[in-house]
C-alpha cells in the first residue's frame, strides 16, 4: 500500500537528499508516494511544518534547537531524526574589501587575522537568524578576529549578491549555490568553506513535529531510509553527473548544473577572475555516519546560544540533546544497514584525520573533525 | 481607543498593495503604510514601530522579519509572528490564505481580529486570481498543440478540420489518453518526419 507524505524544501544544493530520494525512486521503494513542496523562505516552510502542510522538512539545524529553547518563531515543538547535510556554506567579502585580504582562501586563522587588520565595522549577511551560518560566522570571528566590530543581518539568499553591490552588506556566509552566485553577480570574494571553521557542522536537518515520528513509525521510517539511501547515492561519485542533472532541472533547484556541480565536487570559483579552489569536506550527505543525529552536535548548538542569549548553560544544553532523535535514527535506520555508533555523544573537534571506531555491529569511519581553532567541544566534560 | 494601530504592508506589486490597502481602510482606522520587499526592510520596519506588519506567505523577505523577534534595546519592540491564543484557526487561515501577520508583543487578539480578517479576505482573492490566471493558460496552451497537430493531420490525410479532431479525439479514447497528450506526440512524430 502507497503512502502519500508531503515534505518541504526550500531550493538550496543541500536539498537533495529530498530531492534524490523522490526522483531516484528510493522513496517508492519504501512504498512511499513522497510529494515535495517547494518554500520560498525559512518562515514559510517552518510554518508550512508547524501548521501541518507537510510531514516533514529540509531544515537549518539551528532552527529546532532555539525553538526548544524558547528563541524565534513558531509554535510547536519541532524535532530532528536525521542530518541532511553537514556544511556546504561559503564566507564571503565584496571586491571592494577582498583587495586588501592577503591570506590563501580556506585558511580559517590567517584569513581571520587579515580580516583583523582591514578597518571595521564589518556588516555581514546570513540567510536567517538561527543558523549554522550565523554560529560558523559568530565563532571564527570571536576567535579569528576578536577586534573587529560586526553587525549581522539577515539577507534572504537569493538577495545576497544584490545586496553586496547595493553597499548594504560588506560579505556573507550563505548556502551554495548563492555564495557562487554572488561571485558571479557581484564579483565578491570567497574567503572560506564552512568546513573551514568546523570540518562537520550539521547544515541541515530533516525536521517533523515532536511526537509526529511515534504517531507515524511506519512512515517515519520509509521517509528516514529513502532519504539515508539518496544520501548514499549521492556520495558515489559515479552518480554526479546524474545527480546534478536532476537537481538543475526548474522543477527541482532550477539552479545552473554549472553551479551545483561545483558544491557537490567541493572544487569553488573563488573570485570572479575563474580562480578556483579544492575545498576539503565541502558538503557532506553521507560519509562518517553524517546522518547520526549527535546529541553532541546539538549540546554545541545549544551551548553557543545560551551564551549569546544569556540562557543557563545546562538547561539549554539538556533541552536541545533531546530534540535531536538519535534514538529513532537507531530504531529506523537499523534495518537499512546504516552503520551504528556505540554512543549518541562524541567529542567535536577531536580528530584530526577520519578514524575507525567500533559500532553496535562492527566499526564505522568517523570523518576529520576539526575546529579552525584546535577546540574540542566535548559534552562529557564540557569545552576543554 | 480604537483609533491609532500602525499597519506596514509588505507588498512589491504596487496594485495589490493598493487593494489591500483599500480593504484595511474599509474594516477600521488605521495608520498604513506600504513597503516593497527589498532593501534595508528589517531597518525601514523598525523605523516605523509598526504594530502590526502584513507580508505575503511566500514572500522570500519574510526571513528578514525574523530578525525583529530578535530585538533587545529598550526602545525596540518585539515582533512575533502573530498567534491568536483564543482561535488557532486563524492563523491557519491566514497562512491558507497566502498572509503571514507579524504583531508587537501584548496586542489583545480582538485588536487584531479585524485586520486579520480583512487581509485574509483579499489574499484568498489574490490566491484565486493567481490559480484562475494559470488554469487560463494552461488551457490556451493546449488549445495551440492541438491545433497544431490537427493541421497536421488535415495535411496528412487531407482530412476537414472536424474530421481531423474527430480522428485524435478516437485515438486519444482508444488509448485512454487525454487528446492534448495525442496530439503532442503527433507533433513530436511530425517534427522527425519532417
Amino acid at each position: 500500500m502507497t503512502q502519500t507524505l508531503h515534505a518541504g524544501y526550500v531550493p538550496l544544493v543541500d536539498a537533495a537528499p529530498l530531492i534524490i530520494a523522490r526522483a531516484l525512486g528510493f522513496a517508492e521503494e519504501e512504498g512511499l508516494d513522497l510529494r515535495l513542496e517547494r518554500a520560498a523562505s525559512w518562515s514559510m516552510l517552518r510554518d508550512m511544518l508547524d501548521f501541518g502542510q507537510v510531514d516533514a522538512a529540509q531544515m537549518l539545524s539551528v532552527i529546532p534547537v532555539a525553538r526548544a529553547l524558547g528563541l524565534g518563531g513558531g509554535t510547536v515543538p519541532l524535532e530532528a531524526p536525521m542530518v541532511l547535510a553537514l556544511n556546504g556554506e561559503t564566507l564571503g567579502l565584496s571586491r571592494r574589501l577582498a583587495v586588501n585580504l592577503d591570506a590563501p582562501f580556506g585558511d580559517a586563522l590567517a584569513m581571520g587575522q587579515a580580516l583583523g587588520r582591514l578597518q571595521g565595522p564589518l556588516r555581514m549577511g546570513v540567510p536567517f537568524p538561527f543558523s549554522m551560518q550565523t554560529e560558523l560566522l559568530h565563532y571564527w570571528l570571536e576567535r579569528a578576529a576578536p577586534g573587529v566590530a560586526v553587525s549581522i543581518r539577515t539577507v534572504p539568499p537569493p538577495r545576497m549578491a544584490d545586496a553586496l553591490q547595493a553597499d548594504e552588506i560588506d560579505g556573507f556566509c550563505v548556502g551554495e549555490p548563492w555564495g557562487s552566485h554572488a561571485v558571479e553577480v557581484a564579483g565578491a570574494r570567497l574567503l572560506l568553506p564552512g568546513s573551514a571553521i568546523w570540518s562537520q557542522a550539521p547544515e541541515k536537518v530533516l525536521a517533523t513535529r515532536a511526537g509526529w515520528c511515534e504517531a507515524q513509525p511506519d512512515a517515519a521510517g520509509c521517509l528516514m531510509r529513502a532519504v539515508w539511501r539518496a544520501g548514499r547515492w549521492l556520495a558515489e561519485p559515479g552518480n554526479l553527473l546524474t545527480a546534478v542533472e536532476v537537481l538543475a532541472s526548474p522543477g527541482h533547484l532550477g539552479i545552473s548544473a554549472d553551479l551545483i556541480e561545483h558544491s557537490l565536487t567541493g572544487r569553488i570559483m573563488v573570485a570572479a577572475d575563474g580562480s578556483e579552489a579544492r575545498a576539503d569536506q565541502f558538503l557532506t550527505f553521507h560519509q562518517g555516519a553524517a546522518n547520526f543525529p549527535w546529541r553532541s552536535q546539538a549540546a554545541w548548538i545549544a551551548a553557543r546560544l545560551a551564551a549569546r542569549f544569556g540562557l543557563d548553560l545546562q538547561t539549554a544544553q539538556d533541552k536541545a540533546r533531546a530534540c535531536f532523535r538519535s534514538d529513532l535514527y537507531r530504531l529506523h535506520l537499523a534495518s537499512a544497514g546504516a552503520a551504528l555508533p556505540r554512543s549518541s555523544d562524541k567529542a567535536e573537534g577531536i580528530l584530526s584525520q577520519a578514524e575507525q571506531v567500533p559500532a553496535t555491529h562492527g566499526s564505522l569511519t568517523l570523518q576529520r573533525n576539526r575546529f579552525f581553532d584546535g577546540a574540542i567541544f566535548d559534552p562529557a566534560a564540557g569545552v576543554r | 481607543m480604537t483609533a491609532g494601530l500602525s499597519i506596514i504592508v509588505v507588498e512589491k506589486d504596487r496594485e495589490r498593495a493598493l487593494r489591500i490597502v483599500d480593504a484595511l481602510t474599509e474594516a477600521g482606522d488605521y495608520r498604513i503604510t506600504v513597503l516593497s520587499d527589498d532593501a534595508g526592510l528589517a531597518r525601514r520596519i523598525a523605523e516605523h514601530r509598526p504594530d502590526v506588519v502584513l507580508i505575503d506567505v511566500a514572500s522570500p523577505s519574510r526571513d528578514v522579519l525574523e530578525e525583529l523577534t530578535l530585538a533587545s534595546g529598550p526602545m525596540e519592540r518585539p515582533v512575533a509572528m502573530f498567534v491568536d491564543r483564543s482561535d488557532p484557526g486563524v492563523t491557519r487561515a491566514a497562512i491558507e490564505a497566502g498572509v503571514s501577520a507579524y504583531v508587537v508583543d501584548g496586542l489583545r487578539p480582538e485588536r487584531i481580529k479585524p485586520i486579520l480578517d480583512a487581509a485574509i479576505a483579499r489574499f484568498h482573492m489574490f490566491s484565486r486570481m493567481r490559480t484562475e490566471l494559470a488554469t487560463t493558460k494552461a488551457a490556451l496552451e493546449e488549445r495551440k498543440v492541438i491545433d497544431r497537430a490537427k493541421a497536421f493531420v488535415m495535411r496528412a490525410k487531407g482530412l476537414d478540420e472536424g474530421a481531423a479532431y474527430q480522428l485524435i479525439r478516437k485515438t486519444a479514447m482508444d488509448q485512454g489518453k487525454r487528446v492534448v497528450d495525442v496530439a503532442q506526440a503527433l507533433i513530436m512524430a511530425a517534427e522527425l518526419l519532417k
